[in-house]
């Protein structure tokens, strides 16, 4: 009796193993994505989407032998709202990888919260806070971009190459303009450049006539660390003043979405050198093709931007780094993850800007381009590449136990 | 009496009188005595001393709701609105009973919420800020240093009246944002505080959603049945008749503007809790915790669940919940917000009572319903 039990069992937990084996390869893996779509960063977020969705498109909607199946979210750039939507997103639609967020404070949000979900794997969407992978970093949380200050690294010595001796900073008061301000002052102030004057402006500010009255007549250039609608503000506010200084720009201060902007200041950018892992006449085949088929995907039609910005390629970085873990391991998710995850831990990453591979904290290390604004024959302005900068890691060359992580008075070199 | 209560009774009596013509008068009693009961003034204070069947089944349904429900139901919807709905609720008691439109109900639960933050344990990137004191100590600081502002602002607002109230206030609110954004000694700016979390306490992780949970559900419950009995104590009617004529209440020989000031102070506790609680959810706080987005939010919030009762606050912020978390699914993603916009408007448009009136309009349709209409049914 026992016995017979104990064969019937077997067999049924043998029926049971066949059958879910079968369904296994036939389910599909959800991705929950999630990136702004409301607030001030409404477009980057729209391209960080269709960067994203590129990314499984090129893949024909499969991984590792499995479907994708992608849900969406939105936030707003406010780190509760993205722990929201990305709550509703793992616990509610039960994906098993996410992809997101955009903005560095919401990065660091959704980092402390990926802590409690210990059986999902999240990927970062393009936020560069510095502090997500430094500051308790999370086991589970993978970025496979490289952040704000290795984007700027390279910046401060072409700066100084073109003369500028002493510049003021504007930017952003949060996270991510801090890392790229130190990105950029940790080699220009080691290169002997002063930054007598630094303004932070609230994100989303409307008026910046008390921050362009506060610019010094003896600084040979501003460093604009501002995005989305706050740098056409900035831009078109300083034209009104009667501006004239050079720009040394953050990442997203000249990314595509504000070199299409419409104003008059737009010439005026012209000439600006910037620090990003973007450049959209970089003439790396891998590059091209990464843009045709942007373009072929998305025609401007639709609302997409000409060439793809820095937020689609961020986006689609991660995506693809998402989607080529679940090749190498098959589809295989089981164990929470943990053979996945193994698997993004060590992948060297193909990118269409180089390989990418991860630090001890699952933070990418990278390359960089510095760039500068030209127009073409058609009157468009893009970013011509001067430089490549290789293997940046989150230290930027510091030596660790000296290494202090970007804040309003870090660094420092009036 | 009071002169809806001399409509009513006179409405009623009209009623009977034009029913015994057609209806055996039993019949008509029956139908009359059940509405008359609900809605009256005087019935109304028996009735709240008798717990009635459906408080039974709410109260039965709220307490087994994280059974059946998703630990992610449970907390980002059922946690969520309850404390969202205490800081409406303290809003519906300032507007609905005492006519005081107040937005800075969310900076009332955002001063507690930066007082938990700084006062007790946070991981801000520069943690030197926060001073780590036992929670306990913190959460009671809290409450007392936001009731103490909510009276400040009831003070500097009292003397106005309609549209300057809600200028001021949102003056106030709009202050205290541009202070948290650009204040880093204190407030640490734009960051804020993270990992402001829930204790541990007598074993119990009280962050996790179900503790949580009942956590929000306890602070709610007493805040509903508080303002339930403050309504019919003397302090909630002497406000009532400020509200409705604050001349005559002077002439009484009620102090109005001390009246209001403590009305202030009361809805201040209602809307620190419900901040504590607020913080402990999101696990952090930001500016924009009590940015103009979200003294707006709250209005909505009161407006959308209805003003007449203390429970309009709670179905507005399940709703309002509801619709944030799941608009996205029903529609493209680009286009969530005017569902929102559209499900705002509709209800504002179509119930200017919120869902509470809406629901009442309903009961009095079927209660009296297409048998013999009456005037009655459109009033309520």
């Amino acid at each position: 009796m026992k016995q017979r039990t104990f064969v019937r069992t077997l067999v049924g937990a043998a029926v049971l193993v066949a059958f879910s084996g079968a369904a296994y390869s036939q389910q599909v893996v959800k991705i929950g994505l999630l990136a702004t779509l409301e607030g001030p960063f409404a477009a980057g977020g729209a391209d960080g989407m269709r960067g994203a969705e590129l990314a499984i498109k090129q893949k024909n909607g499969m991984a590792g032998g499995r479907k994708i199946e992608l849900i969406k979210a939105s936030s707003d750039a406010k780190p509760d709202v993205a722990v929201n939507a990305t709550r509703k997103l793992v616990e509610q639609d039960k994906v098993d990888i996410m992809v997101g967020p955009l903005s560095g404070g919401e990065g660091i949000a959704v980092k402390d919260y990926s802590k409690t979900q210990p059986n999902i794997t999240f990927i970062n969407g393009s936020s560069g806070a510095q502090a997500t992978t430094l500051v308790s970093p999370s086991t589970n949380f993978f970025r496979f971009n490289t952040e704000g200050a290795q984007w700027m690294v390279g910046l401060g010595k072409a700066a100084l190459d073109r003369g500028y001796k002493r510049v003021m900073v504007i930017a952003e008061d949060y996270a991510f303009p801090y890392s790229q301000v130190q990105g950029f002052m940790s080699e220009y102030c080691r290169l002997g450049g002063k930054v007598p004057v630094k303004a932070w402006v609230p994100l989303g500010g409307k008026d910046y006539s008390s921050v362009i009255a506060r610019i010094p007549n003896d600084v040979d250039a501003l460093v604009v660390v501002l995005g989305g609608a706050d740098a056409v503000n900035f831009l078109n506010q300083y034209e009104a003043a009667g501006g004239n200084k050079p720009m040394v720009g953050g990442s997203i201060t000249v990314s595509q979405d504000i070199l299409n902007y419409k104003g008059k200041r737009r010439d005026s950018l012209v000439g600006t050198i910037a620090g990003s892992p973007i450049a959209d006449a970089y003439d790396a085949p891998d590059f091209k093709a990464f843009v045709a088929d942007y373009q072929k995907n998305f025609p401007v039609s639709s609302g997409a931007y000409p060439s793809p910005s820095l937020f689609a390629l961020v986006y689609y970085i991660n995506m693809k780094a998402a989607l080529d873990g679940l090749d190498a391991v098959k589809g295989d998710l089981s164990g929470g993850q943990a053979k996945y995850r193994e698997a993004l831990a060590k992948m060297t990453l193909k990118t269409p800007v180089g390989d990418v591979k991860l630090d001890a904290n699952r933070q990418a290390i990278g390359s960089t381009f510095i760039t500068e604004v030209v127009k073409d024959a058609q009157g468009n302005l893009f970013n011509k590449v001067l430089r490549r900068v290789d293997g940046i890691d989150q230290m930027l060359g510091i030596p660790k136990d000296q290494f202090k992580m970007g804040s309003r008075d870090e660094p420092n070199c009036p | 009496m009071s002169a809806a209560e001399w409509r009513n009774a006179m409405n009623a009596g009209a009623g009977r009188l034009a029913m015994g013509k057609l209806l055996p008068q039993k019949q008509g009693q029956t139908t009359f005595s059940d509405p008359a009961d609900r809605i009256g003034g005087k019935r109304g204070l028996s009735l709240f001393l008798h717990i009635g069947l459906r408080h039974v089944v709410v109260l039965a349904f709220l307490l087994a709701f994280p059974v059946y429900a998703t630990p992610f139901l449970t907390f980002q919807i059922g946690a969520q609105s309850l404390a969202l709905g205490l800081v409406a609720l303290s809003l519906t008691f300032l507007a609905g009973y005492g006519g005081m439109v107040s937005l800075a109900q969310m900076t009332v639960a955002g001063i507690a919420g930066y007082s938990v933050a700084i006062f007790g344990a946070a991981g801000s990137s520069d943690a030197a800020i926060s001073l780590g004191w036992p929670w306990w100590l913190a959460v009671a600081v809290a409450v007392v240093i936001a009731t103490l502002c909510a009276a400040f602002i009831g003070w500097l607002s009292v003397r106005t009246e309609g549209i300057y109230t809600i200028m001021i206030t949102l003056a106030v609110g709009v202050a205290f944002y541009y202070l948290c954004l650009q204040n880093y000694s204190v407030f640490n700016g734009f960051q804020g505080f993270q990992r402001v979390q829930a204790p541990t306490v007598l074993g119990i992780n009280w962050r996790e959603p179900l503790p949580f949970y009942y956590l929000a559900l306890f602070w709610s419950l007493a805040g509903y049945f508080f303002i339930k009995y403050l309504l019919r104590a003397p302090f909630g009617i002497a406000l009532q008749g400020i509200r409705d004529n604050p001349r005559r209440m002077n002439a009484l020989g009620f102090h109005v503007t001390a009246h209001r000031i403590a009305a202030y102070a009361v809805a201040g506790v209602l809307a620190a809790i419900g901040g504590v609680l607020l913080v402990w959810y999101n696990g952090l706080i930001t500016p924009n915790s009590a940015g103009t987005s979200w003294l707006i939010n709250i209005l909505i919030i009161a407006v959308l669940g209805g003003m007449r009762h203390p429970i309009g606050p709670f179905i507005g912020a399940v709703v309002f919940v509801l619709l944030q978390t799941f608009a996205i699914d029903l529609i493209d993603r680009e286009r969530f917000n005017l569902v929102i916009g559209t499900v705002f408007l509709a209800i504002v448009l179509f119930s200017p009572d919120g869902l509470l009136g809406l629901w009442a309009a309903l009961k009095s349709r079927f209660a009296s319903g297409s048998k013999f209409p009456t005037p009655r049914g459109g009033s309520k």
